[in-house]
């Protein structure tokens, strides 16, 4: 189908992006990347945006090293971070959640920040962002707010942001000496969205186990991250099957899901062990 | 609406080497702007969600997807389409190998395959076989079953890399 927008305008920079949200009578939205809006515009799941297309402001680009984190611009595109040698050395699972998010020609034009955003509870980024203890950046009209990963992820497709808030970067701590950090996945073909998918950071105050595809949003699997700290591997598999209550679709059934979510932390526990090897 | 969003948008951009002025709507792909407003139909639209790639085009040097991406975005972008790829003869040695492995039978997703290809071919280095198969992991073919398709991209690496004959 085609797509049916109510309006286009490019915003030069952070302040006149929020003036064009502002202006728009909350029909506004924001067009990054465009790689998940423009497939929901042409499926006419939206009808008559008012699109602020914020992909040229330039400021919301690229990876910065800061004392003990990386910022990462909002706008910064998938491939880029894939790409980007202070994620590779500092953030590693953002560089290997890169590989699992749908084509290359996808991650070309698709932004962080967009995926975090959009808060689909299949993506990646979110679940990372999680993992990572991570910080999301925003601006609106009353000024910046910074917000806890663990906190921004509300629902299916909803977050913390308000409606005259655009998200403008997110950091993440570095991976300290040592530090594990780890994607899994299962997904039907390469590149489509997971049947369940797991992150596993391993740093020294302890594990941090999210897993995404099984609920409205990334959970933050605390009773089998306390198990894991414990060495306790089989009460972290029993504990994480019990927190999960996924639902059960045309994918996978429910039951289905939880059981991926044992075997992907038993695989990346099993990974650590061969880069030990 | 305010006067801040426009229903229509003028963008200045260059398609296959030649500038083109247009004033596009707002909601218009950039692939149905290729293939209705200036008669470029080798790209084609069709799931236009960004699952099977036959809108497959090079944009600023990257392949992306014209049904992902709006007209207006490409103001000032460099757009090339399988057209202009085939004027330049640049990939000639490509789609000599589809023909000659047997890489495509409809053709309706050769022209996405072909600028999804040269993507991974400008890499420079001769690419696994298992790389291949994941970078056109995002291009659906529903006649071939992809072997041949991998076989014509593997030849074609290997030869431009001088290490054998396509």
């Amino acid at each position: 189908m085609k797509a049916s927008a109510g309006g286009y305008a490019r915003a030069r920079d952070v302040p006149h992006a929020l003036d064009l949200l502002a202006a728009s009578d909350g029909a506004g939205r924001i067009l990054a990347g465009g790689q998940s809006l423009i497939a929901a515009m042409n499926m006419r799941l939206s009808e008559g945006d008012m699109l602020i297309d914020i992909s040229r402001i330039a400021g919301l680009q690229g990876v910065t090293e800061e004392a003990d984190t990386l910022r990462i611009g909002a706008l910064t595109r998938h491939a880029a971070v894939g790409a980007d040698p202070l994620i590779s050395a500092h953030a590693p699972l953002l560089a290997e959640a890169v590989g699992y998010i749908a084509h290359a020609a996808i991650r070309n034009r698709g932004t962080i920040g967009g995926a975090l955003a959009h808060a689909d509870p299949a993506a990646e980024f979110p679940a990372c962002a999680v993992a990572l203890g991570a910080t999301i950046h925003v601006e609106g009209k009353g000024g910046a707010r910074e917000i806890p990963a663990e906190a921004f992820f509300e629902d299916v497709f909803t977050t913390a942001l308000a409606e005259d808030e655009i998200l403008t970067a997110i950091s993440v701590p570095k991976a300290e000496p040592g530090e594990v950090q780890l994607l899994e996945e299962v997904a039907r073909r390469s590149g489509d969205y997971a049947l369940t998918g797991l992150c596993l950071v391993r740093r020294a105050e302890g594990h941090r186990v999210t897993v995404f595809s099984a609920g409205p949003t990334p959970l933050l699997a605390r009773d089998a991250m306390a198990a894991l700290d414990g060495g306790d591997l089989d009460g972290a598999v029993a504990a994480l099957v019990e927190a999960l209550d996924p639902p059960s679709d045309t994918q996978a059934s429910a039951s289905y899901r939880r059981h991926l979510a044992g075997v992907l932390l038993r695989r990346a526990l099993a990974r650590i062990e061969e880069q030990k090897a | 609406m305010t006067a801040a969003f426009s229903n229509k948008v003028d963008i200045e951009l260059t398609v296959n080497g030649e500038p083109v002025e247009a004033r596009v709507p707002a909601g218009q792909h950039l692939v149905d702007f290729l293939r209705l407003d200036l008669g470029l139909n080798g790209a084609h639209a069709s799931c236009e969600h960004g699952v099977c790639g036959a809108c497959t085009l090079r944009v600023d040097g990257e392949a992306v997807r014209g049904c992902l991406m709006l007209a207006a975005q490409a103001d000032g972008a460099e757009v090339w389409t399988v057209e202009g790829l085939t004027d330049q003869g640049t990939s000639a040695d490509l789609q000599q190998a589809f023909v000659a492995r047997n890489a495509l039978q409809c053709g309706f997703c050769t022209p996405g395959m072909i600028v999804a290809a040269e993507d991974l071919l400008a890499r420079g280095d001769v690419p696994t076989r298992a790389a291949i198969r994941e970078h056109l992991s995002g291009n659906y073919c529903r006649c071939t079953g992809y072997e041949a398709i991998i076989d014509a991209v593997e030849s074609v690496a290997r030869a431009r890399a001088g290490k054998d004959a396509a």
